[in-house]
């Protein structure tokens, strides 16, 4: 157990060293490859927080980080770029009051029906952006000047927003190892495991869940922010279901229960998508990467049942015959 | 305190689901320093009575009155918290924590606040405390760092029981605490009930009949989802409707 523990820390430790040295030997466009997939990994990681830690199947996470991304370009001046400290938290903040909207309402119902629920309220997002002129229509809309521009905090520049993109990949990881631990994080397990043992206990469990839907989508909400600031850009996509979906096949590959397996779901989901899309690779055959896609992840899943965190256990017993730990 | 105080009791239940009458007018009081067991065949409806008194099922019709208080209307946690206590029949740990945190995270009940998160849930004094005071009640002081899961069958029934002493309840309602123990178990099961009846109010629902006549102050009988007797022990042996509609078949 410790002896796991102790194994886990280290990958983590040494993961976070290899993405900071990274930029010392990453070219321009795989510096913002890395980037994107560090933005995945936070949108990963707020939803491993409901998915894997409450056992709250949310199938909507994508509407968070497209109003977190929205909120960027649409709250930033037009004549000049805007403070890094108002449009963060801003974004965080509006992504936030969405969640705390959407849990109230959805966190009275269960099972399939939450994630339905869920996944309206997203649509719903969806189709505001998309039909109406708020956010430019299905077109999208571009920021003009990138925030923190011209100070110290020049976002614009790749290697700094890589390392800001880091330091909240770094902190929210932290974060919800903290808060896992703590009176809020082991009520939540309890909810994931037996939601009627805890209410037998004593535990109101609705506001339990709520704090953690709302937390969720802030930290979704802050990925939205970093996305709309790398890409310059947002448009509706950001808010469909697909992307909700996407989230969920990485935290479910990657393992779900456990912090880092939804950050290894996001690097490998992505690293996978480039592979299969690559046409030096795959000439012609590029254009069907969904299959190549698809197909190696069903596999992945179907072999590891516990996700690629698993991997680990599942070797040592094949090598040894013994169990891990 | 008054020794024999009315804790819990329940009037009038009556829980229907579509045809079936599972509950029929079930009235019953509970008493500080008593075990009141509750005996019945298969289907009885004596879990359904356990999840009527906690708050778990809003029953068709009847009021359920705790330390006094009119508490139909109550969430079951807010009941629990109010002093009320449960077991299941079937168990209800968690199998990956271990003992101890298992009735810890129970213990934390009594202390809701979801705004925390920077703490170490495991550090607090308060609902580590009541756990390790529960685990040695029900003596499980030796496993209480294993892990849960892999515990024989009877440790499990007392870690159930264990976590429901966690949240400090005046009342336990405890569903088959004896089910699938050995001797030496039901034994040191048995010990602690009699321990705990000095100051809680006890509803016992067991099959174990040695068990039931040798530990209850008071015994209802139910058939078919009706109290047909309420009595002691003794006057319950000699009940004749008693005697054709349960005891006999034994
Ligand atoms: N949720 C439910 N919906 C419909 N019927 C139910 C429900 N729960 C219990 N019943 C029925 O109510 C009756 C009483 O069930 P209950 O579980 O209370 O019996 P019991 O006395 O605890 O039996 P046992 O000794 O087997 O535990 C049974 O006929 C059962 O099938
Ligand atoms: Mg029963």
């Amino acid at each position: 157990m410790i002896y796991k523990e102790k194994g886990k820390t280290l990958f983590v430790g040494l993961f976070f060293l290899a993405l900071a040295l990274y930029p010392l030997v990453g070219g321009e466009y795989s510096i913002t490859l890395v980037n994107k997939i560090m933005i995945y990994a936070i949108l990963a990681l707020s939803l491993e927080l409901l998915v894997g830690s409450t056992g709250l199947v949310c199938f909507g996470q994508a509407a968070f980080f497209g109003i977190g991304a929205y909120a960027a370009i649409l709250l930033s001046p037009e004549d000049g770029p805007a403070s890094v400290w108002f449009l963060l938290p801003a974004c965080v903040v509006l992504a936030a009051t969405y969640a705390l909207f959407v849990g109230a309402l959805s966190l009275r119902t269960k099972g399939v029906y939450f994630i339905m629920v869920t996944l309206a309220f997203a649509q719903m997002a969806y189709y505001v952006v998309h039909d109406t002129s708020l956010g430019g229509g299905s077109d999208g809309i571009y920021m003009y000047f990138t925030p923190g521009e011209e100070t110290w905090l020049d976002l614009s520049n790749p290697v700094i927003l890589y390392f800001f993109t880091l330091l909240f990949l770094v902190w929210t990881f932290v974060f919800l190892a903290i808060l896992l631990r703590s009176h809020l994080g082991r009520a939540l397990a309890g909810i994931r495991i037996n939601e009627q043992r805890m209410l037998a206990s004593g535990f109101s469990t609705y506001p339990y869940k709520l704090a953690a839907f709302v937390t969720s989508g802030g930290i979704a909400g802050m990925a939205g922010f970093l996305f709309a600031v790398q890409d310059g850009f947002v448009n509706p996509e950001m808010l469909s279901w697909h992307l909700s979906g996407a989230l969920l096949v990485m935290i479910i590959l990657g393992g779900l229960g456990h912090l880092h397996g939804a950050m290894i779901g996001a690097f490998v989901f992505v690293f996978l998508q480039e592979f299969f899309k690559s046409a030096e690779i795959f000439g012609d055959f590029a254009e069907h990467w969904h299959l190549g896609l698809g197909l190696t992840i069903i596999i992945s899943v179907a072999l590891l049942p516990k996700g690629l965190v698993g991997l680990p256990e599942l070797v040592q017993k094949r090598l040894f015959g013994t169990q891990a730990g | 305190m008054n020794q024999h105080e009315t804790l819990l009791s329940g009037q009038h239940i009556t829980q229907r689901w579509g045809g079936l009458t599972a509950l029929d007018d079930v009235s019953l009081e509970i008493e500080r320093g008593t075990v009141h067991a509750v005996i019945g065949t298969n289907g009885a409806g004596k879990s359904t009575l356990i999840n009527i008194l906690s708050g778990e099922l809003k029953p068709t019709e009847g009021q359920v009155t705790l330390l006094g208080n009119d508490v139909t209307r109550w969430s079951q946690p807010r009941r629990a918290r109010g002093g009320l206590g449960r077991s299941y029949q079937r168990n209800t740990i968690y199998p990956d924590f271990t003992v101890s945190e298992n009735c810890r995270l129970a213990a934390q009940a009594q202390i809701q606040r979801p705004w925390v998160w920077w703490n170490n849930a495991q550090q607090c004094q308060i609902s580590t405390t009541n756990a390790s005071n529960a685990i040695l009640q029900a003596g499980l002081d030796d496993v209480s760092n294993s892990i849960a899961g892999p515990l024989s069958h009877g440790q499990k029934r007392q870690l159930e029981v264990a976590m429901c002493l966690s949240t400090h309840p005046q009342v336990l309602l405890l569903d088959e605490p004896l089910a699938g123990m050995g001797a030496e178990e039901t034994e040191r099961m048995l010990a602690l009930l009699e321990q705990l009846k000095q100051d809680h109010a006890i509803l016992l629902v067991e099959h174990d009949m040695d068990a039931v006549f040798r530990i209850a102050d008071r015994i209802t009988v139910m058939v078919n989802g009706k109290v047909i007797a309420t009595d002691t022990p003794a006057n319950i042996r000699s009940n004749p409707d008693v005697q054709t509609a349960y005891l006999g078949e034994h």
